[in-house]
């Protein structure tokens, strides 16, 4: 009974998570001003803990300039203006909307481990830090461009970002569909044994850990040993024997094919990488979500560096801009880990427990995987707009 | 125990993406003109929104100038032209509803930027396209998406030009139940009728509210 209740809980878990993906997704929908039909209810300013939340981010942002200008005279406001812009980060948290979104679905999707979860958060809000500081730096501080012209490279930036998102989203999605339906041929198997090395199946991918791999096989040889006592299941025997080899095909090409992207790049990668880096997967595609992710400069560092710049204090909009970041990093992190925490219990729950937790757990990949597309197809549409980077400019 | 944690974990991310909203960027403080025929018609809605100091600075970065950091209105009339026509996308965030029912504005006329103490305003007046004697007159500004935050001027924001004498004008910020700028106390059914020609949540919006005999 407690394998039902086990089952319940990691079940329920999946389908909260999953619920919150597609929460976030319809969130940034909601945001939309133009998918929307004329005379629909637009959506109201937040309310509760996230209007306050926005209610003070809005309030730190409308500090910084001030700050930034008494920056110029008195040198302690610097410190003021770090400690505003760190403040901002925490609030403003991923930057651009859809970062966040698109992280968490990104760590589901691939069964990312809570330090890469981490990195990843870490990475592209100094990618993005770093965008926006080049952005300003060459194209107002050396070029003398124009807001228009900003804006029009900003652009460029955007629809690049939006295209390694949908890039990354349909990979994914063709990786763990690929996945799913293989779990999904091999639950329609022989029941019980299909359960039992689907476990098998979960656990090796999931945690490599050859010990739980043993132990099914045990499982197994149990199942194998009640099947002879009803002598008369003569069927039964012939299932296992069908399934070993079953299970043996699995456990090799099958996986390898499954996995395969992983395998590809675990290759290239296993060496050298940094302990963060070095999940499944390694580093190339942690690359391209870093930059799928960071690569959108936030619209108020933009603003921040070339008011400082006019301030004549451009170092101290780049110094801001970091701080940001860093704030940006600290929040995405905590989220990243919040996911990654729930995912992993659900997903050792499940695949402790049955063949078809397991493959929930892949459903919810897969739908993961699928809202990362989603949102890379909708930005590239301009049916979702984040942060529109100057509607009136 | 450990169940209640993991929902706990899970409610906080369904959270998180919640807060991944838009959020201001750009502030605006708005002064607004009902503008009057002689015939006591509505002709059209005379707007002013000053933007907040580092949007007028991103706006007029890079923009040529005979002194540096100050600019002519002669020399804001290329960004006046491009502000008023991305404006046009979100229909100048302004509504109105002429005796409940929503009027057709036109395109912007008489539109220039002023620069002045390093904040952009940005004049331009929306006329009716068919001036009609309102009984009831509701305008509304606001951003459904919430990138711009529109908030009305401290001091007398809202003015009637050439108005009939016995309108009554009455002005709602966000979150304000309202408040009558001219004669006297409107009465609670007054008020109620604020929110008749809404279509979002009645504390949201900037609001006026005219009602002519």
């Amino acid at each position: 009974m407690k394998t039902l209740a086990g089952g319940r809980k990691a079940l329920i878990i999946l389908a909260l998570l999953g619920a919150a993906i597609l929460l976030g997704a319809a969130d940034a929908f909601a945001q939309n001003p133009f998918g929307a039909p004329k005379g629909a209810p637009p959506t109201p300013p937040p309310e509760g803990v996230t209007g306050w939340l926005l209610a003070k981010q809005a309030e730190f942002y409308r500090l910084l300039s001030g700050t930034i200008r008494k920056a110029k005279s008195d040198g302690s406001a610097a410190w003021l203006l770090m400690g505003l812009s760190f403040a901002y980060g925490i609030f403003h948290a991923a930057g651009p909307g859809h970062g966040k979104a698109v992280i968490s679905s990104y760590l589901v999707a691939n069964e990312e481990t809570w330090k890469r979860g981490i990195t990843l958060s870490f990475a592209s809000a100094l990618v993005q830090a770093l965008v926006a500081i080049a952005v300003v730096g060459v194209a107002a501080a050396l070029l003398g461009a124009t807001a228009k012209t900003m804006s029009n490279a900003v652009w460029w930036i955007e629809i690049a970002s939006y295209l390694l998102i949908a890039l990354m989203g349909a990979r994914l999605l063709y990786t763990k569909g690929l996945a799913f339906w293989r779990e999904w041929q091999f639950l329609r198997a022989p029941k019980t044994l299909g359960a039992a090395a689907t476990v098998a199946h979960a656990l090796e991918r999931r945690e490599r850990d050859h010990h739980h791999h043993d132990h099914a096989h045990h499982d197994h040889h149990h199942h194998h040993d009640h099947d002879h006592a009803h002598h008369h299941h003569d069927h039964h025997a012939h299932d296992h024997h069908d399934h070993a080899h079953h299970d043996h095909a699995h456990g090799n090409p099958a996986h390898g094919e499954a996995g395969h992207v992983h395998d590809e790049h675990c290759g290239h990668s296993h060496g050298p990488t940094p302990d963060q880096l070095a999940g499944p997967g390694g580093w190339k595609r942690g690359l391209m979500a870093i930059f799928a992710v960071g690569l959108r400069p936030c619209s108020g560092a933009i603003l921040v560096l070339v008011f400082a710049l006019a301030q004549g204090i451009f170092w101290a909009g780049v110094a801001a801009t970091l701080v940001m970041g860093l704030g940006t990093a600290i929040t995405v992190a905590v989220i990243a880990t919040l996911t990654v925490t729930a995912t992993g219990l659900a997903a050792r729950m499940a695949a402790s427990r049955t063949g078809y937790g397991s493959l929930a757990l892949r459903g919810v990949e897969v739908a993961a995987a699928a809202v990362v597309l989603l949102f890379g197809i909708a930005l590239l549409a301009g049916y979702m707009v984040n942060e529109r980077m100057v509607g009136i400019a | 125990m450990t169940f209640v944690l993991r929902f706990l974990l899970v409610a906080a991310i369904v959270f998180a993406a919640t807060a991944a909203r838009a959020h201001p960027h750009v502030w605006v403080t708005m002064n607004s003109e009902l503008l009057y025929a002689s015939d006591g018609s509505v002709t059209g809605v005379r707007h002013a929104w000053t933007f907040d100091d580092m949007f007028s600075t991103y706006a007029t970065q890079g923009l040529e100038s005979k002194e540096k950091g100050k600019f002519t209105r002669e020399e804001l009339v290329p960004l006046a032209q491009v502000n008023v026509e991305s404006l046009k996308e979100y229909d100048y965030f302004t509504l109105a509803y002429v005796n409940g029912k929503k009027a057709e504005l036109g395109q912007p006329v008489d539109y220039w930027l002023e620069f002045t103490d390093g904040l952009l305003t940005l004049h331009f007046t929306l006329p009716f396209k068919s001036p009609v004697k309102a009984q009831s007159l509701n305008v509304e500004m606001y951003d459904p998406t919430w990138f711009v935050d529109f908030s009305f001027a401290q001091k007398d924001p809202v003015k009637l030009v050439g108005a009939p004498a016995a309108c009554h004008l009455a002005v709602q910020r966000p979150g304000e139940g309202g408040q009558s700028a001219t004669k006297g106390q409107p009465g609670e059914a007054f008020f109620n009728s604020l929110g008749a020609g809404s279509n979002y949540g009645a504390q949201y919006a900037n609001k006026i509210a005219v009602k002519c005999p």
